[in-house]
């Protein structure tokens, strides 16, 4: 059983999709997926165990020996990325229930589950695999399945939101086929630790240096980096509140990940950071993506589109921390997207919540909400906080980490920047915090009630967990600092 | 020369009026059609980057010495399989869209959710 950890952590959720289908109560599906995907996290959890005692996993499927066969390959990095989503996933689930029941039509209750262990699954998938073409099936199986679950919203935005995501998205997963199928012409491999030995015989020529922009370009636009990012702002705000929730705190990370995965072990960081202008481009992208989405966010009437928008600027401090190429710069990226999926979790768990309550999310609703939601409204602007970066919290770790970073390489007007652009969060935060705590509730007869316990039990063990990582750190810290350290000792 | 490399030009040629299509056309459906465009010339990118001059398909047999490499033959049957899911999907969208909104132009979606947005933005300040 132990041996097969690997695959389990895949087939789980990609077994119990089509079983969903069997049940007729959509209670019991809920149910079914909620134990899917608790055992899917169990098994991430074993795994890191297990990776961080004896080192890397490799798992030959079907008993093909790599290269030839598919290898799943865990190793520190995709340990960590496989438990933030298996356990996002699983937290988020468990609000699922309450939250679909109003915003889904009765008899699509059973397929969005159905779409949301696929989804699961191709995302697990995408972070085990070590074979270049496995990435690019998860890939789409992750993505066909999101486009699906966005166009279950509510309004008629969110079909139109999904169409404009399938094109974006079909055209990054292509180009990342179009860099995979350059790479195999070189190499004639498919395995990434094959390729990694194998690529830097035939670094010089052209088509390598193509597959590399392919594969980048591919990846930026399913990362949602600036500016790429226009099919994020609607896909999210207009999506189910569920699937918002589980997709910002996840799809993105994935998407990192495969950045990080394809410059770091594929392509070797002394080519991914010579040949092209990457570290430059990157800095630059990642901060005008910082500045432009918070101030964008700022403008927003719907606390769904601000919360979307400041997803892409955090993914620019995911960014700003990549480009650096250094392992501190590296671990304050590894450790921002841990964090980021807690707050960005936490915080639409809970705009879920409101949507429960209110039907909508819009920020003039939300007056007075503060006394009548206050458990929904205190998660809300903890998350807020963390976004910030302020100490106590998860968001301060990841800052502090990304400064240190810069002030190693001496960078300190990028420094300055980060600091300004954290306190462009602050305004947005605050224009929440001060429609929902200082103004009059806008209908005193009606007051609104606080949310269910299935909401407020996985809002707060997100909450809870926002602090108590941003006081111990000995786990995310340990685990990010020592992925870094194995991706750089990987490619010397 | 330029003969020798006629499979790349082919998908090369395919690749960018998939892509321009997407880009330049208003129209959803056509906006579909372009994204199989673009996505065929990948499957043939693949298909005759494995084939080799004169070989036959890789069976084991007497007097069969040269064949074509079958993997990327096989790798691209999936991505056939995730191309025909994107466009069936993507064209079901189109039939909600239409649905909805009454039109599959993109300036009359785009108008109609401006308006949207518009109204709502009247209720805020009402």
């Amino acid at each position: 059983m132990i041996a097969h950890l690997p695959i389990l952590q895949v087939i789980i959720p990609l077994m119990a999709a089509p079983i969903c289908l069997l049940f007729k109560r959509s209670q019991l599906v809920w149910l079914f997926s909620l134990i899917a995907s608790g055992l899917a996290f169990i098994v991430s959890v074993l795994l890191l165990q297990q990776v961080m005692q004896s080192g890397v996993i490799s798992y030959e499927l079907g008993g093909w020996a790599p290269p030839w066969g598919i290898e799943y390959r865990i190793d520190k990095l995709n340990a960590f990325l496989l438990l933030i989503i298996s356990g996002i996933s699983t937290v988020v689930l468990f609000a699922a229930q309450a939250s679909i029941e109003k915003e889904i039509v009765i008899n699509k209750r059973i397929y969005f589950y159905v779409l949301y262990l696929l989804s699961l699954t191709g995302m697990l998938g995408i972070v085990a695999t070590g074979d270049a073409f496995n990435v690019f099936v998860f890939l789409e199986i992750s993505s066909l399945s999101a486009y699906a679950l966005i166009a279950l919203g509510k309004k008629r935005q969110a079909l139109w939101a999904s169409y404009q995501y399938l094109i974006m998205g079909t055209i990054g997963a292509t180009f990342i086929l179009i860099g995979i199928g350059l790479m195999y012409q070189m190499t004639g491999t498919l395995n990434m630790q094959d390729l990694s030995q194998r690529l830097p015989e035939v670094v010089h020529t052209r088509t390598v240096f193509a597959a590399f922009a392919f594969v980048i370009v591919g990846v930026c636009l399913k990362l949602a980096m600036f500016p790429l990012h226009f099919w994020l702002p609607n896909a999210y705000a207009y999506a189910p509140s569920i699937v918002t929730a589980f997709f910002a705190a996840t799809a993105t990370k994935v998407a990192v990940y495969l950045l990080i995965r394809f410059t770091f072990t594929v392509f070797g960081v002394s080519f991914s950071f010579t040949t092209l202008p990457l570290q430059t481009l990157f800095m630059s992208l990642g901060l005008l993506g910082i500045f432009i989405a918070s101030v964008t966010a700022i403008y927003q009437n719907n606390v769904k589109h601000i919360f979307a928008f400041s997803s892409i600027a955090q993914i620019g401090y995911m960014i700003v921390g990549f480009s650096l190429s250094t392992v501190t710069g590296l671990t304050a990226t590894l450790l921002h997207m841990f964090n980021h999926a807690l707050m960005k979790g936490a915080i639409f768990l809970a705009l879920a919540a409101i949507i429960y309550r209110l039907g909508n999310a819009d920020l003039k609703n939300l007056q007075g909400l503060g006394r009548q939601m206050p458990l929904t409204m205190a998660a809300i602007v903890i998350g807020g906080l963390s976004l910030i970066g302020v100490p106590l919290t998860v968001g301060f770790v990841s800052k502090w980490y990304l400064l240190m970073a810069l002030i190693e390489q001496d960078l300190w007007p990028i420094v300055v920047l980060i600091l300004i652009g954290s306190m462009l969060a602050v305004i947005y935060v605050w224009r929440i915090v001060e429609v929902a705590y200082f103004k009059e509730p806008l209908d005193k007869n009606a007051p609104v009630k606080e949310a269910p316990l299935s909401f407020i039990i996985p809002i707060w063990t997100l909450v809870i967990a926002n602090i108590y990582f941003g006081i111990d750190t000995r786990l995310s810290v340990q685990v990010a600092e020592a992925a870094a350290q194995s991706l750089f000792g990987a490619s010397l | 020369m330029l003969f020798d490399l006629f499979n790349h030009w082919v998908v090369i040629t395919l690749m960018m009026s998939g892509l321009y299509i997407v880009i330049a056309h208003g129209n959803l459906i056509k906006k579909i059609i372009g994204l199989s465009v673009f996505q065929t010339s990948v499957f043939i990118f693949y298909i005759s980057m494995a084939k080799v001059d004169g070989g036959t398909a890789p069976i084991l047999a007497e007097n069969i010495t040269q064949y074509s490499n079958p993997l990327p033959h096989v790798l691209i049957l999936t991505a056939i399989v995730v191309g025909i899911a994107t466009t069936a999907l993507g064209l079901s969208l189109v039939v909600r869209i239409k649905e909805e909104y009454g039109s599959i132009e993109e300036d009359d979606i785009q108008q109609q959710d401006n308006q949207d947005l518009a109204d709502s933005h009247l209720e805020n300040k009402a």
